[in-house]
């Protein structure tokens, strides 16, 4: 019994572990960091773990430690996330995720007549602003705001 | 329109005022000796597209048509990024005109020469809202001007672009339209934010009387599905020589047009016709832009 619990939540010798994911997010976690079976090094994530503040997702990254300023796209679906960077099984950084004020090739915009939704050699651009409403996303080139469903427009 | 503060607007609408002699033929001017203006007009616009080129004639400039789309490399399945970085290669300044929301956004990203939006898609027309501001100012007043705009007021984007620029100079605004098509409740909260008075209303006739300047606009059939309901609303919004009988001697009437029906014409020879002119005004407003664009004018 013990054997399985490791294995689901094993500790890492090197790397980053983005811990505190909304429960559910995960996948789009790695959808926003670019994470798929070509990049090289293992990826390993929880959903659904039980911890202090009630349910969340893990996702961590073996050999590689990423940056805050690329970790920080997934506070738009995320925004009580951490990011730890783990040296020889020991946590050495631990930040939480900042919200940008701006994000570029990450969020599809809503509005079919952007020109962003065209086969133009563009990526899609927002603003990002934070109200009492929650986060608002401010397309650069239509102005359309996306205030929900965030993680439904990933691209 | 958002990203001109009400200095730079004013600043427009004098040099404006400056060429307007130009604009009507009673003046010479060479502003535009030796530089060519291209028009990309990538949907039908017949006003926009002809009171530009005469705007760059009348200051001695060149205009160069991009000719129907179907005639063009956009055809052959080029984009409009690739047609851009071409035509800003070919001359010293671009008037896009294009169906699809922020184009000219993207265009100013590819364009080596300056690029004035000519409108694009269906939120953003701001040589228009300039034309409707300078009308305004020559034909009524910007300051403390109590204004009604009917119609289409949820889908006409002249209307949500003016609400916006004349929110600079503090006017009263009125909107009358059918429950179907009011003002998006986004812009009165805006507007009311910034303490502009608002009031919304269905009848022309309870304002009449009270307004400096009535902005009408089209009501498309398109926008109901009963035919039957088109027919109530289109009826009721209808400026008639009737209804101006109970306005103010000094009121204009003002139309982005193409109008159907919207304006009667016995209104057309009254004092307060004024959609003509104002689509006059599209001349000198557009050499003003071309002017300070290309930067011939400082």
């Amino acid at each position: 019994m013990k054997e399985k619990r490791d294995l689901k939540i094993q500790a890492i010798e090197n790397g980053t572990v983005i811990d505190h994911i909304t429960s559910g997010q995960a996948l789009n976690v790695l959808r926003i960091l670019g994470i798929s079976s070509a990049f090289r090094a293992t990826i390993s994530f929880v959903m659904n773990a039980s911890g202090a503040r009630g349910r969340k997702d893990v996702v961590k990254i073996e050999g590689k430690e990423l940056s805050v300023e690329e970790v920080n796209k997934i506070a738009l679906i995320s925004p009580k996330a951490t990011i730890n960077i783990i040296r020889d099984f020991q946590v050495v950084q631990k930040n939480n995720v900042v919200l940008p004020s701006y994000v570029e090739g990450v969020v599809r915009c809503k509005n079919s007549k952007c020109i962003s939704n065209s086969s133009e050699p563009i990526e899609s651009k927002f603003s990002v602003l934070q109200s009492e409403e929650g986060v608002s996303l401010h397309c650069l080139y239509c102005e359309h705001v996306i205030s929900e469903d965030i993680a439904e427009n990933l691209l | 329109m958002k990203d001109f503060s009400r200095e730079e607007i004013d600043y427009v609408l004098d040099t404006a005022e400056k060429l307007e002699p130009v604009a009507r033929g009673e003046k010479r001017s060479r502003l535009l000796d030796g530089k060519i203006v291209s028009l990309l007009f990538f949907e039908p616009s017949t006003r926009t597209r002809l009171s530009f080129e005469v705007a760059a004639r009348r200051l001695g400039g060149q205009v160069l048509n991009l000719g129907s789309v179907e005639a063009s490399s956009v055809m052959k399945g080029e984009n409009l990024a690739d047609t851009i970085r071409v035509i800003s290669k070919y001359s010293d300044l671009i008037v896009l005109r294009h169906p699809l929301d922020g184009s000219a956004r993207m265009a100013a990203e590819f364009t080596s020469v300056p690029l004035i939006n000519g409108g694009d898609g269906s939120i953003n027309h701001p040589t228009q809202t300039f034309l409707d501001l300078y009308t305004i100012r020559r034909e009524s007043h910007l300051e403390g001007l109590k204004i009604a705009m009917a119609g289409d007021l949820k889908y006409g984007r002249t209307v949500h672009s003016l609400c916006h620029a004349l929110s600079l100079y503090g006017a009263e605004m009125t909107f009358v339209s059918p429950p179907e098509l009011r003002m998006p409740s986004e812009i009165v909260r805006v507007l009311r934010k910034q303490n502009i008075r608002v009031k919304e209303t269905e009848s022309l006739e309870e304002i009449i009387g009270d307004i400096d300047v009535l902005y009408m606009t089209r009501v498309q059939k398109e926008r109901f599905p009963d035919p039957v309901e088109y027919e109530k609303v289109k009826n009721k919004l209808k400026v008639t020589g009737d209804l101006l009988k109970a306005a103010a001697p000094g009121l204009k009437v003002l139309h982005p047009l193409p109008r159907v029906n919207e304006i009667s014409p016995d209104v057309d020879e009254t004092p307060h016709a004024c959609y003509f002119e104002q689509a006059f005004y599209g001349v000198p407003i557009r050499m003003a832009l071309l002017a300070l664009t290309i930067g011939v004018i400082e």
